[in-house]
Formats: structure tokens, sequence, C-alpha cells
């Protein structure tokens, strides 16, 4: 916890946040509310500063009361005080911007199931002092906000010939409204991970590590199998959290059962594929074994594996 | 009559016509991790139409029941999702304790739910769109009903295509996330049944 690190200044966080980090576009985080409020860059931009807004408040407060929250309730802790600015934001922005608000609806309430946030508290903001906390919120929002202004432009070009509400095709443009409805929102998001995936191979052909994604662990895709889906949970363990200790402690008790039923859902699907598959081939090759030569045997795996290659 | 007309026009709103997953864009997470196998996913919907359908429940009596009369509806973020956590903890405790066969067949999915912002946003709809305690249940089902339909249909399309020849940089998710945008389309015809 009082891991000493030195202290980043302002003005690089904001940079990792921005571009180096951009949790859109490199660390892949948050991509729910990415594809249900991009429907317009205006949509996206409110959506955007509001989660900016509560990245950088709970930012602060995590990293001011760091010292006071033990690590084993951190979870439980960080969802109250992050609940406690979407609350603030959602009125604020009912009362200032009644417009925005209602076009996000219900999107608003849910910043505080969103992974960026909760990841950045996690990754960051329990673990640095407030101010370079506060700019790292302020950083990795701003970065939210141009990915989902971006992405909302696109589809608003494409689905409405507008940018911004301006008119900004020729008048001869016929708008693929698909784009601002649901559909496109999984085309936009199908392209967007092509083309990480295409720089990830195009790093890894060059011999570069890629880069894995800080906060959540995973990136959304494998949300549900590994990081996110565990996140109230503690189920890395990297800190002092998990001691098998004192059931009391809320973590603790919430943590138990589900490690060991997603361990448990985790072996199943990620080792059933390769087990079926290996016992398929050795059974037969285990029995040969005993009657044959190696030399044999060898050579009749070989064949084996020719005439699977046909 | 009428009632029962309204609810079931409100089910089938919930379930098909404003699809959680494909219109909604709620508990996308799941949808996209857990599609791998028909198998899985049907568990995973199960689990899901369980939790949603108590949680909605539960979330409504304690809006209606205690928030409402103490005027502290502006807690309703905080208060439903540390309700949530806490009542898919009891559920599964519960479930092992009493029901080991069905704990024995959701048991593994409970957990990964809890962060399942389809959870938490059926709770503020049935705030936001003023439903009862019964409708609000209704609500809930019939998403959770969606949310199962779509997640089995993609599991199946999953199955199917899981070997196809595609390139490089679509393998995996993009191809899975244009497979989601093609179903979205489909499920666009709905509609117009109401």
């Amino acid at each position: 916890m009082s891991e000493k690190k030195k202290t980043d200044s302002p003005l690089e966080r904001l940079g990792n946040g921005l571009f180096k980090e951009n949790p859109t576009f490199v660390l892949a985080l948050g991509m729910c509310p990415t594809l249900a409020v991009t429907t317009s860059a205006m949509n996206g931009l409110g959506m955007g500063l509001s989660t900016t807004a509560v990245l950088m408040m709970s930012n602060l407060m995590i990293s001011l009361l760091r010292k006071v929250i033990p690590s084993r309730v951190r979870i439980p802790a960080f969802i109250v005080i992050i609940a406690t600015f979407v609350t603030v934001v959602q009125f604020l922005m009912q009362a200032y911007l009644p417009g925005v608000n209602s076009a996000l609806g219900i999107y608003i309430p849910l910043i505080v199931v969103n992974c960026i946030i909760l990841g950045r508290a996690e990754a960051y903001a329990y673990m640095n002092p407030p101010i370079p906390s506060f700019f790292d919120g302020l950083g990795m929002g701003l970065g939210f906000s141009l990915a989902l202004t971006c992405i909302g432009a696109v589809r608003e070009l494409l689905g409405a010939g507008k940018v911004f509400d301006h008119q900004v095709m020729p008048g001869s443009y016929v708008p693929i409204n698909i784009f601002i409805l649901a559909p496109g929102a999984f085309f936009v998001l199908a392209a967007l991970t092509a083309l990480q995936n295409y720089i990830r191979i195009r790093q890894k052909k060059a011999g570069k590590e890629p880069k894995k994604p800080a906060g959540c662990v995973e990136d959304c895709q494998n949300c549900a199998e590994s990081g996110c889906g565990m996140r109230f949970y503690d189920a890395e363990g990297k800190k002092d959290a998990i001691k098998k200790t004192n059931k009391k402690a809320m973590a603790e008790a919430v943590s138990e059962p589900p490690k060991k039923a997603l361990a448990e859902a985790l072996s199943e699907t990620q080792k059933k594929a390769p087990a079926e598959n290996g016992i398929k081939e050795n059974a037969p090759a285990a029995n040969e074994v005993k009657e044959k030569e190696d030399s044999e045997k060898k050579a009749e795996e070989e064949n084996k594996k020719g005439g699977e290659e046909k | 009559m009428n009632d029962v007309k309204d609810l079931l026009i409100l089910l089938l709103s919930s379930s098909l016509v404003s699809n959680v997953v494909l219109s909604q864009f709620l508990g996308l997470c799941p949808f996209l991790g857990v599609s791998k196998k028909v198998k899985t996913a049907s568990g995973m919907g199960v689990a899901v139409i369980f939790v949603i359908t108590i949680a909605s429940a539960v979330a409504g009596v304690i809006y209606q029941f205690l928030l409402v009369p103490l005027k502290l509806q502006y807690l309703q973020t905080i208060v439903f999702i540390l309700v949530i956590a806490a009542l898919v903890q009891f559920v599964e405790m519960f479930l092992k304790k009493s029901v080991p066969s069905l704990y024995q067949a959701l048991g593994v999915y409970l957990p990964l739910i809890t962060t399942n912002c389809a959870v938490l946003g059926v709770a503020l709809t049935n705030v936001q769109k003023e439903y009862g305690i019964l409708k609000g249940i209704v609500n809930g089902f019939g998403t959770a009903l969606g949310f199962s339909i779509a997640i089995i249909i993609l599991a199946g399309i999953r199955e199917k295509t899981a070997n196809n020849d595609v390139p490089e940089s679509f393998r995996g998710m993009p191809m899975v996330l244009l497979t989601a945008g093609l179903m979205a389309i489909a499920f666009c015809g709905f509609s117009g049944l109401l």
C-alpha cells in the first residue's frame, strides 16, 4: 500500500491519460457506455465530461482517504465514494443541462459500474498522493471524452451527415441511418477492436511486447471471464488484501466463494478444450507404445499428422 | 383484464422490442464473454433471469417502502448498487445451503452477475419509468429473458462460426461484435411489434 513511487507530474499524467494509455483506444476499458451513448458527438462529449468529473473527484477523494480505508473493504468503499459523486453529477446535469441529461438518461447513473473509474481507483489513486491522482483522473477522463467524441462524430457523420449538429456532408449524401441506431454501435466497435488487433499483431511481429491494460487487468472483451467480473471481489490479491483470517471483514466474506466458483468456471472453460483434444490424440498412441517400438510409433504419428493435414 | 394485458405488453417490449443487450447495451461484458458455448450461455441466462427478477423485486420494495417515505430518493444509485451486491451474495449463500442442485447449476455464474450493469440498469429504469413493484418485477423478468434469448442465440452462432476463415485482425472479438450487430439489426424488426 505504501509503495513508494516517484510522484508523477500533472502534465505527464494528463498526457498519459489522453494518449499513451487512452482508456478507450489503448486500454479498451469501459466499452459498454462507449457503445450506448455515442449516437452523436455531443452525447459522446457529454458522457465523457460527466465521467471525467466523477473520475477526478473520486480519484482525489480515494487518494486522500487511501491511508484510512483498510484494504480489505476498499472495493465497497470505492463504490460508495464513486456512487456519491455520480449522484452529484447526475443532479447537476438535471439542473443545468437537462437536454444532455435526457439524451443520456440511464447511462449517467450507470457511470458507477464503469470499468475505468474503479480501475483507476484501484490501479492509481489508492497508491498515489492526491495531486497526481487528481490529474490522473483528469487525464483519463479527457482521454475517454476524446475517444467518445471521436466515435460519436464518426457515427453522426455517417449516420446523419452532421458533426455537432452542423451539416458537413453535401446535400446529395444519403445518410446511412443504421450508424446512429444500435447495430451501428456494434459495427463501429468491431472496426475499432479489429484495428487494435491489427496494431497488436504488428507489434508482435516487430518483436515488441503488446501493452497490457492497467486497472481492470483485461479489456472488456475478457471482462466476464476474468478481471472485471471480479472487480468487486479483489481477485488478484496483488496487494495484501486477501488473507484467510478475519471472516468478519466484508471483502473477505465477499471474496471467498466467488473466487472458488470463478476458478472452477475458468478451469472448466479453459481446460476442457485442450483436455478433450489431448485425450483423443493420445489415447490410441498410448496403446500403440506397448506393442510397437518407438521408431515405428513416431513414423505412425507422422503419418497421422500428415493424414490430418490432408 | 386490462392489467394483465398491460403486463404482457410490458414483458414483450422489455424482452424483445427494447432488448437489453442489443438495443440498450447493458450487460455487454457477460454477453460477449460467456457466449462461447450454448451450454454455458444458457446457464448464464437462467442465472441472470433469477437474479434480475429478485433484484428488481427487492430494489422496488426498498424504493417504495424505505426511500420514498424517508424522502431519500436521491440515494437510489448508492443504495441499489450496494443492495444488489449484497443480494447476489445472499442468494448464493442461500442456494448453497438449501437448494444445492440449483446452486450446482447456477453457482458459477452468480458472482459474475453482481457487476452486470443490466441489474442496476433495470432497478434504475423501474424507478425512472415509475413502474410499481409488480410492473417492476415483470419488467425485470422480461429484460432478463431478453438477455437470455440474445446470449443463447449469439452462443449458437459463435459455435457455428468458430472455425470459419476470417481475416487475422477480425478474429475473435471483432467478429463477435459484427455478429451482435447483425443480430441487433434483426431485433430492430421487433420494433414494429408494438
